[in-house]
């Protein structure tokens, strides 16, 4: 059946855009289209299956005590300016050739252009066993709010014995938040005067601590410094809550006490439904330049659901919202599209007793030494108490200047080069 | 001292190709179905199976679709070789060798 309202002619004067989730990057997308036309111009619709947006980088502290869950969520519909409707409902599925969503209700929304902000799933059942004995006793995930509230608990009553830290498989949300999770986890326990009693093992599919070499190298000798151990190429097949052990698929195993187990990513599950749509992982094949999927031209794509070799990342979603709402008018106007993402990436990595380090990086340019945005700046690559301020900030800045979809100063979308190191080269790096 | 930065070569069914340290090919055009052979023994796989041909020839359509080598998760959903079967193909870890048998660059793997 066909609700009059939400089927409204889409073909009148007035464009219709519908964007799928109102979380990061659907938020953003919305407020700064509403600011650009007026509401004759483009009526703007927004899709979310909740409420409740939640600030996701916060639960990284939470397991620590350092955060509170009820703090980090604030209602979805007051982080959209007026002239946005929002819905809140599931999507069903898209289907591409009609120009129309299908929502869990049977309703259907006709769309001029449609926007994909529905982000990342976890998908704890693909991994043998991890949602099965042990789970929420002794395997964790901090990547939900439940699940790192439960750990908070758990890691203030674990006293010896084996940590471990372990990412199945990549992609994953914010790459660094599991060794931020490391470092932290040694700051606690040495806080709590138990980090002799306790073995910190951080298991990694990767061959490093992480992707990008500069990076790896240097995230690689902090850990060793901070005395925690790395298993690396583990590609982990079955969690074995109740005996302890995490198998690989290559038959090696690492015991633990307790483990805290990054799942599986994978888009969100409506995309499988949606003939066309998404790839293998249900990520939407999307221009890395234009932002404008592989699929449709009147489709485009924002943030964590993108298939891009870019991270899944608040401020990668940040950067892209720009080029985004630039080539959705562009395509409205019937104008050509700019090529104006560069694959711009920046992350604070907090690394415990209160400092931070800073990536900056883009899809050519891997993260580098020097300072960020200029040549007096936040330090790049050093742990810092700035920087660690810097992450502090990144709240206040989440809610008030990234969802509202303003620019932060001196922060264009674009990596600036000018505070960095750029002189060392992959070579001299390795040598 | 050029020689010494210079990408290794190796003679494979007799033509010559380029490699990179982890012997990965640096021109995958270089690669021919009689190379297979000779590469999948020194990765130590005496015996080539159908399955283990099925896994390489996968590798190589979606190399030339995507231009980069699957990850196993994704070999897995769409090889028709379940990940438990690509290990004990390719005990060593299946993406990374079955691309080096299928003469593809070292999968780009995920940032
Ligand atoms: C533990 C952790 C730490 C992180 N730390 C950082 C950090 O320090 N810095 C940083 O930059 N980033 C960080 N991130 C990543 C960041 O939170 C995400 O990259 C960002 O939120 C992505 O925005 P998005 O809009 O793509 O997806 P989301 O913000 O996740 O929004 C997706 C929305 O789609 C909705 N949705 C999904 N399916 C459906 C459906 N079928 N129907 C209707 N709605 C649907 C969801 O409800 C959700 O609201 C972290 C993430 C985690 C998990």
């Amino acid at each position: 059946m066909v609700d009059q309202h939400f089927s409204m002619d889409a073909h009148g004067m007035t464009k219709h855009i519908v964007i799928l989730g109102a979380g990061t990057g659907g938020t953003l997308v919305a407020n700064r289209l509403r600011r650009l036309h007026t509401d004759e111009d483009v009526r703007i619709t927004v899709v979310d299956q909740d409420g409740e947006h939640l600030y996701q980088p916060g639960l990284l502290f939470v397991p620590f005590g350092l955060a509170h869950g009820d703090k980090l969520v604030r209602p979805r519909q007051d982080q959209l300016n007026r002239g946005i409707e929002l819905l809140q409902v599931a999507v069903e599925r898209v289907d591409l050739a009609d120009n129309r969503v299908v929502l869990a209700d049977q309703r259907t929304l006709a769309y001029d252009v449609l926007v994909v902000a529905t982000g990342a799933t976890l998908v704890p059942g693909e991994t043998d066993g991890l949602v099965g004995p042990g789970w929420m006793e002794r395997v964790f995930t901090f990547y939900t709010l439940a699940g790192a509230t439960a750990l908070a608990d758990a890691l203030a009553h674990f006293d010896e014995g084996r940590l471990v830290v372990n990412v199945v498989d990549m992609p994953i949300k914010c790459p660094v938040a599991p060794l931020e999770f490391c470092f932290l986890a040694d700051w606690f326990f040495q806080r709590r005067g138990v980090r002799d009693r306790i073995q910190i093992t951080y298991v990694t599919p990767l061959d490093g601590a992480f992707t990008k070499p500069v990076a790896s190298k240097m995230l690689g000798s902090l850990l060793k410094e901070k005395g925690v151990e790395v298993v690396t190429e583990f590609n982990t097949g079955t969690v074995d809550g109740a005996g302890g052990h995490l198998v690989g698929y290559d038959g090696r195993t690492v015991d633990f006490d307790l483990a805290v187990v990054v799942p599986l990513h994978g888009g969100a599950d409506y995309v499988a439904r949606s003939p066309s749509l998404g790839d293998e992982l249900n990520f939407i094949p999307t221009n890395e330049h234009t932002l404008q999927s592989r699929v449709r031209p009147n489709v485009f794509v924002i943030g964590d659901a993108a298939g891009l070799p870019a991270s899944k990342a608040g401020s990668v979603t940040h950067f892209e919202g720009e080029v985004v709402c630039d080539n959705v008018d562009r395509f409205l106007a019937g104008a050509e599209l700019v090529d104006g993402y560069d694959g711009h990436a920046n992350c604070f990595i907090e690394t415990g007793f209160g400092k931070a380090l800073l990536i900056d990086f883009n899809y050519d340019t891997e993260p580098l030494p020097g300072h960020f945005p200029y040549r007096i700046g936040l330090p790049l690559l050093e742990e810092s108490r700035l920087n660690h301020l810097g992450k502090l900030m990144f709240e206040w800045v989440y809610w008030h200047l990234l969802l509202p979809g303003r620019d932060i100063p001196g922060v264009g979308s674009t990596m600036p080069r000018s505070g960095k190191r750029l002189v060392k080269t992959h070579q001299e790096v390795k040598a | 001292m050029i020689d010494t930065m210079m990408a290794p070569t190796v003679t494979l069914a007799g033509l010559t190709v380029d490699v990179n340290e982890e012997g990965f090919f640096l021109q995958p055009e270089q690669w021919a179905e009689t190379m297979v052979p000779e590469l999948a023994r020194a990765e130590g796989i005496a015996d080539l199976t159908d399955r283990h041909w099925q896994v390489i020839r996968f590798m190589r359509r979606q190399f030339e679709e995507n231009g980069t080598g699957p990850t196993v998760r994704v070999l897995g959903k769409t090889s028709g070789v379940s990940i438990k079967e690509l290990y004990q193909l390719f005990p060593k870890g299946p993406a990374k060798v079955a691309a080096r048998i299928a003469g593809i660059p070292k999968p780009r793997g995920c940032i």
